[in-house]
This record gives C-alpha cells, sequence and structure tokens, in this order.
C-alpha cells in the first residue's frame, strides 16, 4: 500500500506560523509509522480565507501556489480538516473563476487525493492504533468541516480510543459548531464568542483536562475561550495526541 | 407587456444557460411482512392523541351510537350508516347548513377515503359518505369508520389510489399545535377529538 | 398592524442586541433544542430518507429548470377548474390584485391563512391602507398581529416568545380586535390555544374572502396544496365564498404524483411529526363545497432574479420546512429579527440577496456572513439545499460589486496583500521572519484591519512560537524536497 508512495505534508499556513508543534508531531507520527513524508516548501495556504470571504480573485494565484506545491504527489495529508475541505471542494470554485482549463484540471486531479490525518490513518494506512501513549482525561470536538463537508465520521474517535491510558469522554451537544468560522469570528466576533461560550460549557461539564480536535483554528478559539475563563482545560490537536509515546512521556 | 409575458419572459431570459434538467428515483419501501398495516395504522393514529377503536361490522352500529352519545351530530346526506337523530347535511341541495348551523353541532360522523398505516393519516376526497369539506371542520368531534381494506401501507400507496381530480383532506390526528415554545398541544380550530373505528 | 423591517441594521448590529436578550436567548434555545430532537426522531425511521431528499431535489430542479413551461401549464390548468389566475410582477402589483377582489366584494375584512408569500409582499399593511382588516388566523401569526410584533420563524413565527408573555399579549390586546380573551387565562398552553380559538371562530365564521398561500401548485392539475396543523387553514380555505391564493412561481411542482416525496419530507422536517395534521388539496371551484370564487395570484417579486443565479437557483427549492433554522447556532442564538426579513435564518440569508440582489443595501449585503459555514442546515435540508456553497458564492458577489471603488475597503487592501504574500512561499517565508514572532500573520489573514482587539475581546491569543513549522524543516530536516 506505502510502497513507493509519495506523501506530502500540507502544514497549512496557521499551523505554520502559530502551531509548528503539530506539523511537528504529524512528521514524527508518520515517520514512526515508517511513512516518509515530504514537506514542499513551495506551499503557503489553500486560499480558504480568501475564499470564504468572498475574494475569489485573490485566491487564484494561491490557489496556484498550492497546484505546484502539491502536483505529483500520491496523497497530501493535512492536519486540518478545513483545509482539506478547501483543497476538495472549493479550488474548483477558484479554478473555474479563473477561466484557466489547465487549472481546473490540476486541481480536480489533486483534489481527491488531499487527505485530513485521521483519513490518511485509517483510510490509507488502514491503522486505528498508532501506537501513541497519552494518559490523561480527553473529550473530542469533531469540528464541522471534518464532519459535514469531509464526512470523517468516527475516524478520529477510533484512532483516539486505542491510545493507550487516554480516558475518551463525551461532549455534549459535540456536533454543535464551536462558532470559529474563520472570516466570522472577526465579522460577526459577538455571535462567535457566544457560540465559543456555550462550547466552552460543555467543554467544561465533561471534566477533561485536554479538549481534543482536528482543526487548530477551532482549538485555538475554544481554547482562547477556556484560557480566559481560566477553566484548568487545555486544548491539543489529535495529531500531538497520536504523536505521543510512552518513550517521550 | 403585460406582467404575464413580463415575468415568462424573465424566467426564460434566466434558464438562458439551458441548465441540464435532473432525475433520481423516489424511492418506495418494500412492504415489510411482518407488520400488520391495520394495527400499526391503529397505533400511529393513537399516537397523535386521537381515539381509536377497532370493531367488526356487526358490532359497528353499537359503537356508533356510543361514540356519539348525548351529542347532536351531523352526516352527510349519502352516509350509509345508520346514526339516530343526526341532521342531515345534502352539500348541493338548497338547505345546506350554514358554518353557524354546524358551529351550533357536536359531532360529525363520516367515512373516509383511506386511511395511511405509516403516518397514521386519514384521507377524505369529500366522496360518497364523507360530505363536503366544512361538515368534518367545523364540528368539535369527527368520528371517523374506516374500513380496514381501506388501510394502506405508506404515502406513495395513498397517491396510487387517490383521484387527482377530488378535493382532498388529509387528518393525521386532531388540530394541533406547536406555535407555544414548539410543543405540541392538541385543540384549536379544527375537529379537537378524533375518533377513528376500524371495521374489521 | 404589524411592525416592519424596514430600516433594519446590518446583521452584526442586530445580532449584538439580539444577544443581550437573555428572555430571547433562553426562549430559543428550549425551542429549538425541542424541534430539533423531535425531527431526528422521525427522520430515523426512514431508512430511505437520504433517497427522499435526493428526490425531493430532483422534483423541485425539474419544476424550476423547466419554469415557464410549468407556469403555462399552471395556468392553464387552473383557468380548468374555474380559477381566476393573475399575474404579479412584484409586491406591489400583488397586493393591488388582492385589494382589487376584496373591494369587489365590498368587504372591510379578510381571514388570512399564514403564508410566507404575503408576509414577503407586506399584504396586511397593504390592505390595511385600504380600509381592509387582515385577521391572522395561525396562532403564531396572531401572536405576531397583537403583539405588534415582527416574525421571527418560519414555521412559528412567534418562536421569540414563551407561554408568559404569550398570555400577557392576549390579555392586553384580544379585546381591541374582538372577543377578549378569558378573564382567568392562565399560561398553559392549551388555554393560550383555546383562547384563540374562541377569539377566532366569531372572525371564521363571518368571513366572506379568504387569503392563503400555498405550500405546492401542482402544474398538471392545477391542484394547490396547504399544509398546516390548527384547522385555521381549512377554516380559510373552505368557509368563505371568495378564496385569494398568493403563490410564488417557485412554488409549482410538475406532477400531481410530485406531491408524494414532498409530504413525505415536509412534516417530518418541520414540526418533527410523521404527518402534520391537516393538508388540504383542492383545484380551482368545487361546485357546492368550499368558495365558488377562486383567485391565484402568481407572484415573482425577484424570484426570476434568483432563478437566473446558476449557484444560488437552488434555493428556490426551498419548501419552508424551517429545519434549517431550527439546527442553526447563528440562528438559536440571535433568532429572526437580526435578519430584517421575513425569511430569517440559513435559508434567509441566501434567499433575501438572491431576491433582493447584493451590492446596494448593506443590511443585505451583510446576511451571506451571517454564518459560521458549519453546515448543519445543509445536512438536514430535505431538498438539499447547499446552503453553505451559496453563502460562499453569495460573498464573492457582495465583494465583486464593490471591486470598482475608488478607495478599498480595508478588507479588500489586507486580503489583497495577504493573497500577495501566500501566492509565493519565498514571499511567506520573508514575512514569517520578519514579523519575528509569527502570529501577527493571523491577522492578516482574517482581513482584520489593525490588530485582532475584536479577537480578544473575549478570547486568549496562544503564545506565539518562536520558530514557524517552515523554519524548523529547513533547519532539521530538510531532504527530498522538491525544490
Ligand atoms: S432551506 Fe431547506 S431546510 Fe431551510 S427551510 Fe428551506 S427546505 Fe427547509
Amino acid at each position: 500500500m506505502m510502497d513507493g508512495m509519495r506523501v506530502a505534508l500540507m502544514v497549512t499556513c496557521v499551523n505554520d506560523v502559530l502551531f509548528p508543534r503539530t506539523g511537528r508531531a504529524v512528521v514524527d507520527l508518520l515517520t514512526r509509522l515508517g511513512v516518509e513524508v515530504d514537506f514542499p516548501e513551495a506551499q503557503t495556504c489553500c486560499g480558504q480565507p480568501m475564499v470564504n470571504t468572498g475574494y475569489l480573485d485573490e485566491a487564484v494565484p494561491v490557489v496556484r501556489t498550492f497546484v505546484s506545491a502539491f502536483e505529483g504527489y500520491d496523497a497530501v495529508v493535512t492536519p486540518s480538516g478545513s483545509c482539506a475541505g478547501s483543497a476538495r471542494h472549493q479550488h474548483r470554485m477558484v479554478a473555474e473563476r479563473s477561466g484557466d482549463a489547465g487549472l481546473v484540471a490540476a486541481v480536480s486531479e489533486i483534489g481527491p487525493r488531499v487527505y485530513e490525518l485521521s483519513e490518511f490513518l485509517v483510510d490509507v494506512l488502514g491503522l486505528t492504533d498508532v501506537g501513541a501513549y497519552f494518559p490523561h482525561r480527553v473529550t473530542y470536538h469533531p469540528t464541522c468541516h471534518s464532519l459535514r463537508l469531509l464526512g470523517v465520521g468516527d475516524r478520529p474517535r477510533r484512532l483516539l480510543e486505542a491510545v493507550r491510558g487516554l480516558t475518551l469522554v463525551d461532549l455534549p451537544e459535540a456536533e454543535e459548531c464551536c462558532g470559529f468560522g474563520g472570516t466570522f469570528a472577526m465579522k460577526n466576533a459577538d455571535v462567535s464568542v457566544a457560540m465559543g461560550a456555550d462550547k466552552a460549557r460543555h467543554v467544561r461539564e465533561t471534566d477533561a483536562e485536554v479538549l481534543v480536535a482536528g482543526d487548530n483554528s477551532c482549538l485555538m478559539h475554544i481554547g482562547g475561550m477556556l484560557s480566559r475563563q481560566r477553566a484548568g482545560v487545555r486544548v491539543m490537536h489529535l495529531a500531538e495526541v497520536l504523536a505521543s509515546t510512552e518513550a517521550a512521556a | 407587456m403585460s406582467a404575464r409575458e413580463e415575468i415568462l419572459g424573465r424566467v426564460r431570459a434566466a434558464l438562458a444557460d439551458g441548465p441540464e434538467v435532473p432525475t433520481a428515483a423516489v424511492p418506495r419501501r418494500t412492504p415489510d411482512g411482518s407488520v400488520d398495516v391495520v394495527t400499526l395504522f391503529c397505533e400511529r393514529v393513537a399516537d397523535y392523541r386521537a381515539s381509536v377503536e377497532r370493531c367488526s361490522a356487526a358490532e359497528l352500529p353499537e359503537r356508533l351510537r356510543a361514540a356519539v352519545a348525548g351529542e347532536r351530530v351531523v352526516v352527510p346526506t349519502d352516509l350509509d350508516l345508520d346514526v339516530p337523530g343526526s341532521v342531515v347535511d345534502d352539500a348541493l341541495s338548497t338547505d345546506v347548513l350554514s358554518a353557524a348551523e354546524l358551529d351550533a353541532l357536536d359531532a360529525v360522523v363520516t367515512r373516509a377515503r383511506l386511511g395511511i398505516a405509516e403516518t397514521g393519516t386519514i384521507v377524505l376526497d369529500h366522496g360518497p359518505g364523507q360530505g363536503r369539506r366544512a361538515i368534518t371542520l367545523v364540528p368539535d368531534h369527527h368520528v371517523c369508520v374506516v374500513d380496514a381494506s381501506q388501510v394502506v401501507a405508506d404515502v406513495p400507496d395513498a397517491f396510487d389510489a387517490l383521484d387527482a381530480s377530488r378535493p382532498l383532506t388529509w387528518i393525521s390526528g386532531p388540530s394541533a399545535t406547536s406555535d407555544i415554545e414548539l410543543d405540541r398541544v392538541e385543540g384549536v380550530h379544527g375537529p379537537r377529538h378524533l375518533h377513528v373505528i376500524v371495521v374489521t | 398592524m404589524s411592525a416592519t423591517f424596514v430600516g433594519m441594521p446590518a446583521f452584526p448590529t442586530a445580532a449584538r442586541a439580539a444577544l443581550a436578550d437573555t428572555q430571547l436567548r433562553h426562549n430559543l434555545t428550549h425551542a429549538t433544542h425541542t424541534i430539533r430532537d423531535k425531527r431526528a426522531r422521525v427522520v430515523a425511521e426512514l431508512p430511505e430518507w437520504e433517497e427522499l431528499r435526493t428526490a425531493g431535489a430532483a422534483t423541485k430542479d425539474r419544476a424550476l429548470l423547466t419554469l415557464d413551461e410549468q407556469l403555462v401549464r399552471l395556468e392553464e390548468s387552473l383557468t380548468s377548474r374555474g380559477a381566476v389566475v393573475h399575474w404579479a410582477r412584484d409586491a406591489d402589483e400583488a397586493c393591488r390584485i388582492v385589494a382589487d377582489v376584496a373591494q369587489a366584494h365590498g368587504v372591510d375584512e379578510v381571514v388570512k391563512v399564514k403564508s410566507m408569500a404575503t408576509q414577503e409582499i407586506g399584504l396586511n399593511e397593504a390592505l390595511a391602507a385600504e380600509g381592509i382588516a387582515a385577521w391572522e388566523t395561525d396562532l403564531a401569526e396572531l401572536i405576531v398581529q397583537l403583539g405588534d410584533d415582527l416574525p421571527s420563524h418560519i414555521l412559528v413565527p412567534a418562536i421569540h416568545r414563551n407561554r408568559a408573555e404569550i398570555r400577557e399579549i392576549f390579555r392586553r390586546r384580544m379585546a381591541a380586535s374582538g372577543r377578549p380573551a378569558p378573564d382567568d387565562l392562565t399560561d398553559d398552553p392549551g388555554e393560550l390555544a383555546n383562547a384563540a380559538r374562541l377569539h377566532l371562530r366569531e372572525k371564521f365564521l363571518r368571513a366572506r374572502v379568504g387569503v392563503s398561500g400555498a405550500n405546492f401548485a401542482v402544474a398538471e392539475t392545477g391542484t394547490l396544496v396547504v399544509v398546516e396543523s390548527e384547522g385555521n387553514g381549512r377554516m380559510c380555505l373552505t368557509l368563505p365564498e371568495v378564496l385569494i391564493s398568493v403563490v410564488g412561481i417557485e412554488k409549482v411542482v410538475p406532477t400531481w404524483r410530485d406531491l408524494d416525496v414532498l409530504l413525505r419530507l415536509l412534516p417530518r422536517s418541520s414540526t418533527g411529526e410523521r404527518m402534520n395534521p391537516y393538508t388540504s388539496m383542492w383545484h380551482g371551484v368545487t361546485p357546492g363545497d368550499g368558495p365558488q370564487e377562486v383567485h391565484v395570484v402568481l407572484l415573482d417579486n425577484g424570484r426570476s432574479h434568483a432563478l437566473a443565479d446558476q449557484v444560488g437557483r437552488q434555493a428556490l427549492r426551498c419548501i419552508r420546512c424551517s429545519a434549517c433554522l431550527n439546527v442553526c447556532p447563528v440562528y438559536e442564538r440571535v433568532g429572526g429579527h437580526a435578519y430584517g426579513s421575513v425569511y430569517p435564518g440559513p435559508i434567509g440569508a441566501i434567499l433575501n440577496p438572491l431576491l433582493k440582489g447584493v451590492g446596494s443595501d448593506p443590511q443585505v449585503d451583510s446576511l451571506p456572513y451571517a454564518s459560521s459555514l458549519c453546515g448543519a442546515c445543509y445536512e438536514v435540508c430535505p431538498v438539499k439545499i447547499d446552503i453553505p456553497s451559496v453563502l460562499v458564492d453569495l460573498r464573492a458577489q457582495v465583494v465583486d460589486a464593490h471591486r470598482d471603488r475608488r478607495v478599498p475597503k480595508p478588507e479588500a487592501v489586507s486580503m489583497r496583500a495577504a493573497a500577495w504574500t501566500l501566492s509565493d512561499s519565498r514571499r511567506l517565508a520573508r514575512a514569517e521572519r520578519i514579523s519575528g514572532r509569527a502570529g501577527r500573520w493571523l491577522t492578516r489573514l482574517a482581513g482584520l484591519p489593525g490588530p485582532g482587539r475584536r479577537w480578544t475581546s473575549a478570547r486568549d491569543l496562544p503564545a506565539p512560537p518562536r520558530e514557524s513549522f517552515r523554519a524548523w524543516w529547513l533547519r532539521t530536516r530538510r531532504r527530498g524536497s522538491r525544490s
């Protein structure tokens, strides 16, 4: 399955700049699992910030950059459901806007090979137990784009359940949006905060020590609220939990 | 240009890109042999907090009498059931009851065109034994007699059987509302009491 | 008469005010969660639900994508069954037609079935200006009308009111327009419903003209369909001598049989019932039964504009079930008034801009942004309207409508700057180095003018890392990566 497969890490702009730990965790995890992962240095961003704010023309060169960075790889793995969703579902719209048939063909070709981390682990590698050790009480927030746009289903939960030492507790109203929504968190900051406050309340109800999700932007939002409340819950990307081992602990 | 021509023109212009018209199969569940449709029908009608009873043809007259005991009852002129003391409404005669006269009555007894088990619905097509639409609306108590053979499994079966050219009233339980805090309360303007007698 | 939405502020401002209303928040949370659970239960009963949704979408698309033919056919069928068909380009024309019919019968009142189309065109206000009282007979509409309030939900326009508030409205306002509320009225929902029954019954019994909308209009047979719960619809459709139905042109379906799939989808999505208490289907005039004079007003009012939008036209499939409102986390927190239209919630956020056009009214332009794009609406929509995709497309239309401004908005400037940097990894790497602590990037990515004060008003920002991922990779791992 993996023999000769060329795998690229799409770290995402937010992770690159704000959460490099998550990118390093993906590299560590995949290396541990015997996957040689490449970081194409030409990569920047999936273009979602522009697209979701309505700046399609501005997104065109960003998507071109995406294509030139990831063309030719068999699989592109990203620790972000939202950015995977952008590549799979929005790039075509941007490419069509450019009027460049070559770009349309290129994004249609790459799109299906973009995997959110849990999809890559479960579907491509066929694993649910990645040999991780994380002795903490954890609750999991299924971010909207992972859940609804990609349909990752229970893959992240299955991965977490297989982590040794980890106690997984259900998050009430888990499937409700945390209120981040990219540009929404700025343009409608009040509603965004109201949604985040309810999410944070539900997280506290679980008595978990760590909130885990597959998107750092949502975690930054929820974590930002929990931190302001001095709630005593930390947030962590799924990749970082799965990268943890007994040796490292 | 008339409004008609202008609207049709705008619509044609809007569709000038020649969009492809999709098709999709309408799903239909294969009947589950283990489920008795008449029993399911009765359960589902009762779920709406309607009264439901089953009886034989021989028992029907007595059940009907009991159902409307002490009430002033209206029946459609061609009802084939005996409801002693009832007022008869004849839609096409000159002495049709006014809305106010109907409002002074307590109950109405009719037949139905069919019943739908999956949804607990009775459908009136206002044909024989069912009367015009107002008589099953204004009185507060509707007693509806459904023959077991009239019960179909699901909504598509009802569409197979119904006549598109007739006015239809689909009734699923008594009048109800969810307008206060989205909680269901039975009983607003239509009959607050629905009583379905299934004859087996 | 009812208040109006004219002059509503843009969504973020209206939403801020709504968020501060704790009673509203409480009422909405309670109501939306109640209905969500009910819907989920009855939808789970049908293993064929997903296929039904696909079929429902295809059915409506079949009508919309051949709409000119369907409308002509509908007109023929209706006329042959004794109905008079009118066409209305816009709200004013539709209101004029209804007022003319009512005046021809010399009435000073009409009874109304709840209808989105007549709310959209402001019919009650237009009739009032002609000296005709339009009595709303749906319980929630009655609550809104008596309270001099605005609707805030498609299905339950008074969803923002709880039982105690409803009792107050009935006690104070019923007497002014007919039979007063009973003196000993409590806030028990059954008693409140009964008060409405008593208040409206005299109006039903004496009304000579009824006004309705229609959930569906069948081209093939001229059948109009009204789906309801209380029986007020049946009263208005059968007791008056004259019936006027205002029907949006998108309500047409090609064949009678098409009602099958739609009637399986609508009640479960809407009130969370297997079937709604009453569904009426009629065709023009039925001799000896119901109104003997029947008018149908086919209303455009922006629908043909929406139809021309290749991405947005799917919004016209909407069967007004309100499931998208009930699951929407934004709607749940701010309610319907913040959307400034009779069509609130996710569907309102796309339908209003599609009907009215973007680029001229800041309130309308704010609506496509009134969503976190969580996708819960798309998941429940019985006719599979991809609301998030339409929202994103409309955002692009809003941006495009302002592209030729001589002084671009700060947001446009920052987006262009971000795009410039993000279209070349070397520029990005340089930006990361220059800003040292890479975190400053976030603000620009998010299109934030200036520092992220709106972010940090309630949320801490994570401590920015010392080294970006890219820098770490280059320092430690660089191998085999493509140049
Ligand atoms: S958009 Fe879909 S979910 Fe929302 S009201 Fe319309 S049909 Fe219902």
